[in-house]
């Protein structure tokens, strides 16, 4: 499984990071979500959204183990573990894999929690399959 | 203190400081934040008296408990100040992501006062806040300068830039933020001009503490539900404000050509699905909204890129000014956003000029030549241009319509259409008495947006002057606002329908204090009696005249469409005035009782 996004469909309204944030970290904060939401205004006026794809990459790279797989395949870190060495960080193709040594000591990833997808109003989130691309 | 940031910031421009304060928790308690915040602020620091655009008025940007959080709509952002476009109360919410980011530097409100010696931008990155020099900025206009500083700081810092209207001070200039989101009434960006303050960026990184974080995510999660259930989310989003355009036009209620009528001949031009086909590319919400209205345009015309035209702007500068081109709407849309003033004040100014014109009030050689017949694109561009830069002809309309038509005089001012001098928004209110003393009796003026009665009109019937319809109006009047003082937007409940009762748990697990709907109308009532009292403190002789509409409305029945042949009397306009002051506890020359003040417990606030 692995979320998957429709840019088109965004709006740009961040509810998905505010609830990330609060799955990851108890905290209302989006500086510290798991996805990306990148507004490119006021031309081509797009959101172009990064979101993990579970590709394992970064569990692959970690000297300490700290990224885990859990019971649906999903890779999440286990912040205990994490060392904050960054050696994951470059590996992720997709520029979703976190270190703001100042919000927090540990990286951060997403772990297929849903919640972001349980708050878009514009059903631009879902959770599938891996290659299974529609909703 | 959960749910709020802590802190007000204050920035004396004067002397060049910035300095925080801890959030008082009484006036967190009973102002709760938003417009709470400012009109509290308004009444307690601004002297009596102050000109609006001097050194003592001050300009309050206030975000609100839900703001930043998991709650549908918490994207709003309140801007209070004394108005310059009427010497009276102004409030101007504003969408997109300012007041989300302003809770992340922990701010509740920033209060600018003063008079900054030269031009600065505010800067707040954290607790790294200062004033900076922005005599490169001045004279840009806003989308340009928004760029500049997402290019320089990155795309996480939040811009409110006011232009060129701000700057030469018209009396009707917005502030914009997000390419396409303003505070948009009542002048608040001359305010900010006049204190010489281009810019507010922001960027914050701390947590928004809450009192029972359980709890809040459960009844976060329920309003997204309940907004993601509603039947009404889909046809919303596509269309956003613009699905009333149609309904307008049926009903007579879209202003056409300068609120002559109701109904546009070419309105079909204008209504949403047309607007969605043409030109929509991307639909644009404020932070945390499942609903987003805003939809961000492609322009092939004139090759450029807008947010909207929303609905208001639609009646304003389309069928108000004889326009049945949504690309030209859109157009003069984004010019008004560009330089910086408001485009309902500005449609309906212009929307008079035409009448002026087309009348013989005006000859070209009073207009610099330009050919002001309703219906002229091109000129409607140019006047926009010399009404931001205040220029020749663009100067008068730059003044607002109630003082233009005051100077020019010729019965002009008959069909002015504004209350207390703030433009008239985007409905005709030939025959709909809720809407009409909606508009009468708003709090900064001819605006629509604190009782959305209309609708009331149509179920009940449009002319009927009856008690009930008053109710109404007072109740919307009390409760609407009260997402604004929130911090957040009340188009999910309008729009979607959704329960109002869902915001009382989340209210109460942000915040700690149990406020059922019955405490925030509560809430909203002491507000609305402060706003008037600010009016009559501000304004001598404020009184029943000053909520009198438009003659148009009660004297000349439109020619044609829906509303053709109808009109509301005098003696009903008055009766609808006698009921709203009664059941208000007013004097029935508008101004509240001693008794009203005292068992709503407002003395201590105005003394």
């Amino acid at each position: 499984m692995r979320l998957y996004v429709d840019n088109s469909k965004c709006s740009g309204c961040n509810a998905c990071r505010v609830a990330c944030s609060l799955n990851l970290f108890g905290e209302n904060n989006p500086k510290k979500a798991a996805l990306v939401i990148e507004p490119q205004f006021p031309a081509p006026g797009v959101y172009n959204v990064k979101v993990c794809t579970q590709c394992g990459d970064c569990a692959a790279v970690c000297p300490t183990e700290a990224i885990k797989q859990d019971e649906q395949g999903a890779y999440y870190v286990d912040f205990a573990e994490c060392n904050l060495c960054e050696a994951c960080v470059p590996e992720c193709p997709e520029e979703v894999m976190f270190i703001r040594s100042k919000l927090a000591d540990t990286a951060w990833k997403c772990d297929l929690c849903g919640d972001c997808v349980a708050v878009c109003g514009t059903s631009a989130l879902w959770i599938a399959e891996k290659e299974a691309v529609a909703a | 203190m959960n749910g709020y940031g802590g802190r007000i910031l204050r920035v004396n421009l004067t002397n060049g400081t910035v300095t925080k304060e801890p959030t008082p928790p009484d006036v967190a308690r009973d102002f709760i934040g938003g417009r709470g915040f400012g009109i509290y602020f308004l009444l307690k620091e601004v002297p009596k008296g102050a000109d609006p655009l001097g050194p003592e008025n001050k300009l309050i940007i206030s975000s609100g408990p839900i703001s930043g959080l998991m709650i549908p709509g918490g994207g709003k952002c309140d801007w209070t100040t004394k108005a310059p476009l009427t010497g009276g109360y102004a409030s101007a919410s504003m969408g997109g992501h300012f007041t989300a980011e302003m809770r992340y530097a922990g701010l509740d409100s920033i209060v600018l006062e003063g008079i900054s010696p030269k031009p600065v931008y505010l800067f707040i990155d954290d607790d790294k806040i200062e004033l900076r020099d922005a005599s490169d900025l001045w004279g840009k206009a806003t989308f340009a300068v928004e760029k500049q500083f997402k290019e320089k700081l990155g795309e996480e810092f939040q811009v409110a830039v006011i232009g060129v209207g701000g700057e030469n001070l018209v009396p009707y200039a917005c502030i914009n933020h997000d390419y396409g989101r303003q505070a948009g009434r009542g002048g608040v960006g001359a305010v900010m001009g006049s204190k010489k303050v281009k810019a507010i960026v922001v960027h914050g990184t701390k947590s928004i503490p809450v009192a029972d974080m359980d709890a809040y995510r459960k009844a976060g999660m329920a309003l997204y539900k309940a907004c993601k259930d509603s039947e009404g989310l889909k046809d919303w989003t596509r269309y956003g404000t613009t699905i009333v355009v149609s309904w307008c036009d049926e009903v007579g209620a879209l202003p056409t050509r300068n609120f002559s009528a109701g109904s546009f001949e070419d309105g079909k031009n204008l209504y949403g699905p047309v607007m969605r086909e043409k030109i929509v590319i991307t639909d644009k919400g404020c932070f945390g909204c499942p609903s987003p209205c805003g939809k961000y345009s492609r322009n092939k015309k004139y090759n450029s890129y807008v947010e909207g035209p929303e609905y208001e702007t639609i009646g304003l500068m389309g069928s108000n000014l004889g326009i049945d081109d949504i690309e030209a709407v859109a157009q003069a849309n984004l010019l008004c956003d560009d330089l910086g003033i408001d485009t309902i004040s500005a449609g309906n100014v212009i929307g008079w000029a035409m009448e002026c014109y087309e009348k013989g009030i005006f000859t070209k050689k009073d207009t610099g030549g330009l050919d002001l017949k309703f219906g002229n694109v091109e000129a409607t561009f140019t006047l926009i241009d010399k009404i931001a830069h205040r220029e020749g002809f663009g100067a008068l309309l730059a003044e607002g319509v109630k003082r233009a038509s005051k100077k020019v005089g010729k019965g002009s001012e008959k069909f002015a259409i504004h209350v207390k001098g703030m433009e008239q928004s985007a409905y005709a209110t030939h025959n709909a008495t809720a809407m009409l003393l909606a508009y009468m009796t708003c709090d900064v003026g001819a605006h629509h947006n604190r009782a959305w009665a209309i609708t009331y009109d149509l179920q009940v019937g449009r002319e009927k002057v009856v008690p009930e319809k008053v109710a109404r109006v007072i109740w919307l009047q009390n409760f609407r606002p009260m997402f604004d003082v929130l911090g957040g937007c009340r188009l999910q409940w309008v729009e979607l329908g959704i329960d109002r009762d869902l915001y009382v748990p989340a209210l109460e697990a942000i915040t700690g204090i149990h406020r059922s709907w019955e405490d925030l109308d509560k809430v909203g009532e002491r507000l609305w009696n402060l706003t008037r009292l600010f009016w009559a403190r501000e304004n001598e002789g404020f009184g029943r005249a000053w909520d009198m509409p438009s003659p148009r409305f009660y004297e000349e029945a439109p020619k044609s469409g829906a509303t053709k042949g109808q009109i509301t009397k005098i003696e009903d306009v008055n009766r609808l005035l006698d009921m709203y002051y009664e059941q208000r506890g007013w004097t029935s020359d508008g101004l509240p009782k001693p008794e009203t003040i005292e068992s709503l417990g407002l003395k201590a606030v105005v003394a």
